[in-house]
């Protein structure tokens, strides 16, 4: 990770936890919390359905918001930083 | 919806592409051959004859229907033996060219267990990724230097994408890697040629195409280098040990030549039925994402996948069942391993709420009504209940 990326993780403004929960609702999350942020603010969404690492991306694209990054968890899931562009 | 032509007890069979209706010539075909063809064609009693002719009669019919010839076909216990057997085969026979297996990435399971059992046994594997409609870029199938087969689908089985499978042939045989094309999804769907479309090996399955289950097909052009990766025997030229299933085998010749004669009449009907789900699906269920080519010219004309953004495929394949409506679906809560469709994952394709609807020619547009009359709310209830208001 590069120190720009480790920033970005840092910007943050809160984290969702969808963990031990499947599909669809870490998305069903995600969907609801983002309209919390300002447009350009970033979260993060904690999921360890494997139909996230999908999901994610393709929510991101159907609905013009940004994934900026992803990384494993150390304890199981991955973490993913998704920016509200509108 | 009684009356009309229900398949089995289903009022709207819409999964044809998990296995198709015995056509009727193939079930008296099938009725036939268990008096006519029961005994055991490598004999030379009158009997025996008999099924050995209805045997060699039948690879005749289904190597003039694939442009083959009768001496490259066998008769596998299914289209998933037959993969196996054309991949295991050909990287057996050429292990000293190489130890790899290329193959796309939204291939059958069929053919990527295929593929993890090489691995497993030390060979290679390379996997060519997709674009966004699930199409291979024939480019960017080059094989590496130890390449012993390559392995394509001629049509996708998820979401009807048809692959460059000849582009893709020249490429491979250019520097002489042969190609294992995995048509159980466009035979008996859409003419194939196995000379057009530049196939070494070429596996087919008769379930598919309205064949009785339990009888797979596969072509071996003469002069590619192939040897049994199983013990053999003498059946089926050596390619397939075990005696044959002459009945299932003829009923398979029989459903593949009266499918042949009937695909260009029955080919625009089925894509009537498609782009009308193509056209009102958006209007109808919000946030759905139909998947695919929009071209009709590249993909299959009987099949439609589409995704529904925050629905538990699961419970919507039960909201549809309920109202008699048969559909398959790729999302993870419908797999037994909960890890949704590889072949959606690889396109980057919306996996949730996935459904797959296949016509055939037992479908009307009564099938089609059925659906749309039913989606709309059975979607709207899924989301209700998971608390989907605004999103």
């Amino acid at each position: 990770m590069t120190k720009g990326e480790s920033t970005v993780w840092h910007d943050a403004w809160f984290t969702v936890d969808a963990r031990g929960r499947r599909c669809p609702l870490p998305i069903i999350e995600l969907a609801r919390r983002l309209p919390e942020l300002g447009i350009g603010a970033v979260l993060v969404l904690w999921a360890d359905d494997p139909a996230a690492a999908f999901d994610v991306p393709a929510w991101c694209r159907m609905r013009a918001q940004e994934l900026v990054s992803t990384r494993e968890l150390t304890d199981g899931g991955t973490a993913y930083l998704v920016r509200r562009l509108t | 919806m009684s009356g009309r032509n229900t398949v089995g007890s289903v009022p709207a069979y819409l999964d044809h592409a998990s296995t198709a209706v015995l056509h009727p010539t193939a079930r008296d075909a099938l009725l036939a051959a268990l008096d006519e063809g029961w005994a055991d064609p490598a004999r030379l009693y009158r009997d025996a004859r008999r099924a050995r002719m209805l045997l060699d009669a039948s690879r005749e019919t289904v190597a003039a229907v694939l442009g083959a010839r009768p001496d490259e076909v066998s008769f596998t216990s299914s289209g998933t033996q037959a993969a196996q057997l054309a991949l295991l085969g050909t990287a057996r026979a050429r292990r000293r060219a190489g130890t790899r297996i290329l193959l796309s990435a939204v291939e059958h399971s069929c053919v990527l267990h295929a593929a993890e059992w090489h691995e497993r046994a030390g060979g290679q594997v390379t996997t060519v990724g997709v674009d966004g409609f699930g199409r291979v870029d024939p480019a960017a199938f080059a094989p590496p230097p130890d390449t012993a087969v390559a392995s394509l689908q001629h049509a996708n089985h998820e979401v009807a994408t048809i692959q460059p499978v000849a582009a893709v042939a020249d490429v491979l045989h250019a520097v002489g890697v042969p190609l294992h094309v995995d048509a159980a999804m466009s035979v008996g769907r859409i003419p194939v040629d196995v000379q057009a479309i530049g196939a070494d090996l070429l596996s087919a399955s008769a379930h598919k195409f309205g064949g009785p289950a339990g009888v797979g097909i596969l072509v071996v052009r003469t002069g590619r280098r192939w040897a049994n990766p199983l013990p053999a025997d003498e059946r089926e030229g050596g390619r397939v040990a075990g005696f044959p299933n002459v009945a299932g085998i003829v009923a398979t010749a029989a459903a593949l030549h009266a499918r042949a004669g009937e695909i260009a009449d029955e080919a625009p009907r089925l894509a009537g039925y498609v782009d009308r789900l193509r056209a009102r699906l958006p209007h109808l269920v919000p946030d759905v994402e139909i998947l695919g080519d929009p071209d009709p010219a590249g993909r299959l004309p009987h099949l439609l996948t589409f995704s529904c953004l925050y629905v538990d495929g699961e419970s919507l394949l039960g909201e549809l069942d309920r109202a008699g409506i048969a559909v398959s679906s790729g999302s993870s809560c419908t797999s037994d391993t909960l890890t949704p469709s590889h072949v959606l994952a690889a396109m980057g394709a919306l996996t949730q709420g996935n459904i797959r609807v296949s016509v055939g020619r037992e479908s009307d547009a009564a099938d089609v009504d059925a659906l749309l009359a039913v989606l709309p709310d059975a979607v709207a209830r899924v989301r209700e209940r998971a608390g989907v208001v605004g999103l």
